[in-house]
């Protein structure tokens, strides 16, 4: 492991309103990311686990404290330089795929290739050797509505992973399928972390998932409550 | 990267084709409708300004009147004498041809057909002022215009009339119950902006005085101006001699009037060229309409699309990356309904204008415009819906259901 974290957070907080409704998600966070580690989250709903996430996918911003991304100030920075920098270094997957409908596999995982400008070439090499990463090559031509649910989530790590990003960020992968297709889609989830050497964050509510972590941490409150290192060797 | 906002607004449009055509569908008509309009009216300007010119270019008429019509109490002017004929082929410089005009109206019989015509009473000049020929048979000599003899020409609708396709050279026929002989027909000139030419029985003019009208007097000159002089100057010329001849005050307004035919023709054409443009801004209207509807389609799809436009921003698309891919699939919309929309017009007028008797006439530059309109009504009505998907929150946009 490298000894500076990727991602670090200090005391970070988050409240959303303002005046006597307003509501303090985040309470003060401090939490280091070592690269190349497998982070999942857990938590009841509202300890702030996906407000969490939802900051160190740069899609919201804290409203107190520090969030060092490679050593860089995420919480300086605008909404488009924090759109660029998910571009480069971040692949998201989500509980509901999030693929666009209508759309072949290939053109989904296409598409981050397309906003970083790549030729027509490098899109669709990429993309097939995404896909044949998460062995859906055969079925680029295929559209969400004709895949499967493990299918069309497969589709959605090979589109977060086809940019090669520094971190996934995963939320809930395994919540829409069933536990066959969960364990599928972590080993899968596994192997881009150990093999590609990607940094991997989850949040869950399945121990059985989060088991196939390193690290877990633990939400409360607002507060990190725990943090279990070397779950899994 | 507009390459790549280009191929994705076609992915967008090529995914919803039902919603695209009905989207496009406001602009395609709006178009489609100006551009016919618009091409319609200039065939029928062009049609008006040609009958216009089978009158004869460059023809001065000089009638007896006050301002238009003869309103007003006073006595009605008088008719020309032939001495005001003399002194205008005389005294008036830049003349080329005058020819003195008579009119009356009757019944022309020949053997068992009859047909209510126009008399024209005039000489051979008439014919070379509106430059007219004879189809068959020969115009007037100068012995029988000296002597008003019994001779007529006739219209093409009277010969189809009285003769039914016989030669009616040679034929005599009564005209308001005169004997006089056919020596020649006319050339056809079809409808004009005065009703039909071709209605016509021309005779000499003393014969036309001395039977019918009972004096020498003349109802109206045509004055067929030399090409090398200006019309506006011989008509002013032409007015100080009347004033001069008939004795107007000065400072009395004319009791006479002088027609330009080009004159007549501008405010002919004028008038087909404002109808066009009312009609083509109606149809403007229809266009306008098209537009709104693509503000409403899109906007509409920004909604529906809300959970694409969080996948985009997530992914990492800039707010100004999502703008554009909006605005280019308006405008690519617009444009697209706008081609579809010319086609149309090009259809629709060549259809059209054979049954309206007008030429079709395709104007590059009116086709250009619309299409131009059509891709502005793009860039107007697609900017709304466009930067309210820019400005979406990419983790309300993908929590959207």
């Amino acid at each position: 492991m490298a000894d500076d974290p990727i991602i670090s957070l200090r005391g970070v907080t988050k409240v959303y309103g303002s005046g006597p409704t307003a509501f303090q998600a985040l309470k003060g966070i401090d939490l280091d990311i070592a690269q190349g580690d497998f982070v999942a989250v857990m938590g009841p709903s509202g300890s702030g686990k996906s407000t969490t996430m939802n900051i160190l996918g740069c899609l919201d911003v804290p409203s107190g404290g520090e969030f060092l991304f490679k050593g860089r100030h995420v919480e300086r920075l605008d909404r488009d330089q924090r759109a660029l920098l998910r571009r480069r270094y971040l692949g998201f997957v989500f509980q509901g795929f999030n693929l666009l409908s209508r759309t072949t596999a290939l053109e989904n995982v296409e598409l981050p290739l397309l906003y970083r400008g790549e030729d027509k070439k490098t899109r669709y090499d990429s993309g097939m050797a995404a896909l044949d990463k998460v062995g859906l090559k055969d079925w680029w031509d295929h559209t969400p509505a004709e895949l499967s649910g493990g299918q069309q989530q497969r589709v959605a790590i090979a589109r977060a992973i086809v940019t090669q990003p520094d971190v996934l960020l995963a939320d809930e992968p395994t919540g829409n399928l069933d536990s066959e297709r969960s364990v599928e889609i972590m080993e899968l989830l596994t192997d881009l972390n150990r093999n590609s050497g990607i940094t991997v964050l989850m949040v869950t509510h399945e121990p059985d998932m989060a088991a196939f972590a390193r690290t877990i941490v633990h939400f409360k409150d607002g507060l990190v409550e725990s943090v279990e290192y070397g779950v899994k060797a | 990267m507009l390459g790549t906002t280009v191929i994705l607004a076609f992915r967008a449009i090529n995914r919803h084709k039902l919603r695209s055509f009905l989207t496009t569908l406001g602009i395609i008509i709006g178009v489609a409708a100006v551009v016919t309009m618009v091409t319609l009216g200039n065939g029928a300007t062009a049609a008006v300004r040609e009958q216009i010119s089978s009158l004869g270019a460059n023809v001065l008429q000089l009638r007896p009147g006050q301002g238009f019509g003869r309103g007003g109490g006073g006595p009605r002017p008088p008719d020309f004498k032939p001495a005001d004929l003399a002194a205008i082929e005389n005294q008036l410089t830049g003349v080329r041809a005058v020819a003195p005009m008579v009119q009356s109206s009757g019944t022309a019989i020949y053997e068992g057909s009859n047909w209510s015509t126009t008399v024209y009473g005039t000489t051979a000049a008439y014919f070379e002022v509106q430059s007219w020929k004879a189809d068959t048979g020969r115009l007037f000599m100068p012995e029988e215009e000296e002597a008003g003899k019994p001779v007529c020409i006739i219209g093409n609708t009277v010969r189809t009339n009285l003769f039914q396709g016989n030669d009616p050279v040679g034929k005599r026929i009564r005209i308001k119950g005169v004997s006089c002989q056919v020596i020649g027909a006319l050339a056809t000139r079809g409808q004009g902006g005065f009703g039909d030419q071709d209605d016509v029985v021309v005779m000499p003019i003393k014969f036309v005085q001395r039977r019918f009208t009972g004096d020498r007097d003349i109802s109206q000159i045509m004055v067929a101006v030399d090409d090398a002089y200006d019309t506006s100057t011989v008509q002013t010329s032409l007015e100080e001699l009347m004033r001069e001849r008939r004795k107007v005050k000065p400072g009395a307004e004319d009791n006479f009037n002088v027609f330009d035919t080009k004159q007549i023709s501008d405010t002919l054409t004028g008038t087909t060229t404002i109808l066009t443009q009312i009609v083509a801004a109606v149809a403007a209207i229809s266009l306008l309409v098209g537009g709104i509807g693509i503000m409403n389609i899109m906007l509409v799809s920004v909604t529906e699309r809300t959970r694409e436009i969080g996948i985009r921003l997530a992914i990492g698309a800039v707010a100004r990356e999502v703008l554009m891919q909006f605005l280019v699939e308006a405008i690519v919309l617009s444009c697209l309904g706008g081609l579809i929309g010319l086609f149309l017009a090009l259809i629709a007028s060549l259809a059209i204008a054979p049954l309206m008797q007008v030429p079709f006439i395709f104007d590059v530059k009116v086709n250009l415009i619309a299409f131009l309109f059509s891709a502005a009504i793009g860039v107007v009505f697609g900017y709304f819906p466009a930067r309210r998907a820019a400005a979406l929150n990419p983790i309300d946009a993908l929590r959207h259901e």
